[in-house]
């Protein structure tokens, strides 16, 4: 964009020098925990003297951390497959109604997901325990699943549109009825961005902490919320360990997702 | 639209239009559940005593309460403070990357990318290390002699917001990123041959285009600010405390559900204020646009 000014090298180094401290802000936290999870000492010293597993020993060797864990994947999986298919008939919806019809409810699909997190947290917290369901995955599972509705959204209405309704025009005037041309038509052509929705809705469940740390409790706590009780009470290495799988974990699925829609 | 004349004609694409309706019910259903019953919760309880009876009583205590005022104030001076970190710092790497081929740009962004895919969790465990008195900024900066003393970054309004900062800026950049691509070079290839300066060119064509990502940006920036509540219940280190980390105390230590409802409201109406307030702002910048480009 600035190639019209070749000879301003001075801005271009001062740009390049401010741009580049950022990005290192950006990406240094993620960073300096990955050292430190192969540490050997007990205290959080930079760079370790000496290299171990023991945190990551810890980590799978901890009965709550594991029940933790299993909470988060189930949580995360349950999510994931309620939200994409109601994600899908939503937008199909909205593809065929369009204006303001679709519109209107792209506004409602989308309310939870610019409410801070802790309004939605405290509300459901009320509304749960007037029903006597706080701490159990089910009030959880709502909460994550009412936030991963509008991240699948954003990836398949885009791919509705795209997408050829002349196909389904036919199959219906052949006779199929709607369940078997969304199923028979629309989702094997859409399988891309259905995985992609799956594994975000899925990442949704899994990255979501408040929520879960005001209602998941006891043997249903979640991974974030055992994380930010640690956070708060001590903090020892078991946490980078933990903290370097998990990102791991992530930057493989969005990698697998970026990559899948590229190709 | 083409207008249906035929009565049975009309009466199937009404009932073709219901049916795609009842499409949206279940997605619309679980948000009227999950998310717009539970902020009607929060208006009720805000009306009742621990006993269920109705009262004012609770808006009367929190709104008579100095840590109240503190907190909205805390608020106030996180948000704006983390979004004028965001112009200062976002804007310049925005320019950095929108300035260089779509091939490495796209390298770059995904380094930038790269905090929005970490678990704010892990984040905020990153700068706990960083920032510590006996942290690896702190053995830097003593360690070169650039001060004498461990400086206090963590478990304060700084350590807060630095967290805030750190995971506001891509979301920030995403939109301003997307604005300055947009830019047509010829019109910065134009300027240049006319005479005008890199000064004068950042100035008058890119500022003014980008005007609309950066608005954008912001309205991102201070509508998740405002609730933030990880970063500073655990950056903060107890000492700054915002709505959010005082609705959760005022919930869990004092069990005060209608005291931490009036809060909640609190922070309710200040996002509706904010809503107000940007879309004042924009109709102003359109109108400016527009007289801009009339003159």
């Amino acid at each position: 964009m600035l190639e019209a000014y070749p000879q301003n090298r001075l801005a271009r180094i001062l740009l390049w020098s401010f741009a580049a401290l950022v990005m290192a802000f950006l990406m240094l936290p993620t960073l300096v925990v990955v050292p430190l999870s192969f540490s050997a000492s007990n205290l959080l010293e930079f760079p370790p003297h000496a290299y171990s597993l023991r945190w990551y020993e810890n980590f799978f060797g901890s009965a709550t951390w594991m029940a933790a864990l299993r909470t988060s994947l189930i949580l995360g999986t349950l999510t994931a497959l309620i939200a994409v298919p109601f994600a899908l008939l939503a937008c199909i919806s909205m593809n065929r109604l369009g204006g303001k019809t679709a519109a209107a409810i792209q506004s409602v699909l989308l309310t939870p997901s610019i409410t801070p997190g802790i309004l939605l947290a405290i509300g459901l917290f009320f509304v749960l325990a007037a029903q006597h369901l706080i701490g159990t995955l089910l009030g959880v599972l709502v909460g994550h699943v009412v936030l991963a509705v509008p991240v699948a959204c954003i990836v398949l209405l885009p791919a509705l549109a795209r997408f050829d309704w002349n196909q389904v025009q036919a199959a219906r005037s052949l006779g199929a009825n709607w369940a078997r041309a969304i199923g028979g038509i629309i989702v094997p052509q859409l399988r891309i961005s259905l995985l992609s929705a799956t594994l975000m809705a899925f990442l949704t469940s899994l990255d979501e902490s408040v929520i879960s740390i005001f209602i998941a409790s006891g043997r249903n706590s979640t991974m974030p919320k055992l994380m930010f009780l640690s956070l708060r009470d001590q903090i020892d290495p078991t946490i980078a360990a933990i903290s370097t799988l998990w990102t791991v974990i992530v930057v493989a699925v969005v990698l697998i997702v970026t990559l899948r829609q590229k190709s | 639209m083409t207008v249906v004349r035929d009565p049975a004609l009309a009466a199937d694409a009404r009932r073709e239009r219901r049916f795609f309706l009842s499409l949206s019910l279940p997605a619309l259903f679980i948000v009227g559940l999950a998310a717009i019953l539970p902020i009607l919760w929060i208006i009720r309880q805000s009306f009742l005593t621990t006993g269920g009876e109705y009262t004012v009583g609770n808006y009367q205590k929190v709104l008579s309460s100095g840590l109240t005022w503190s907190a909205l104030v805390t608020t106030l001076e996180l948000s704006l403070g983390t979004l004028a970190a965001c112009i200062l710092l976002g804007t310049p790497l925005a320019l950095a990357l929108a300035s260089v081929r779509p091939r490495l740009a796209n390298v770059l962004m995904a380094f930038v990318m790269l905090p929005l895919w970490t678990s704010i969790l892990v984040r905020t465990y990153g700068w706990l290390v960083l920032l510590r008195r006996d942290g690896l900024i702190n053995a830097a900066l003593t360690g070169s002699g650039l001060t004498a003393e461990p400086l206090p970054l963590v478990y304060n309004f700084t350590g807060t917001l630095i967290g805030m900062v750190h995971y506001m800026l891509p979301l920030f950049l995403l939109p301003v990123y997307a604005a300055m691509r947009d830019i047509d070079p010829n019109l910065i290839r134009a300027a240049a041959s006319m005479g005008a300066t890199l000064r004068q060119v950042i100035r008058t064509v890119i500022m003014p285009l980008s005007a609309g990502g950066i608005f954008s940006g912001s309205i991102i920036v201070l509508i998740y600010a405002i609730g933030f509540f990880i970063t500073p219940a655990v950056l903060g280190g107890g000492k700054v405390n915002p709505l959010s980390t005082r609705i959760e105390r005022t919930l869990s230590t004092f069990q005060d559900w209608g005291s931490a409802s009036v809060l909640g409201i609190l922070l309710l109406v200040l996002m509706a204020l904010i809503g107000v307030m940007l879309l004042a702002a924009r109709r102003l910048v359109a109108q400016n646009t527009v007289e801009a480009s009339h003159a």
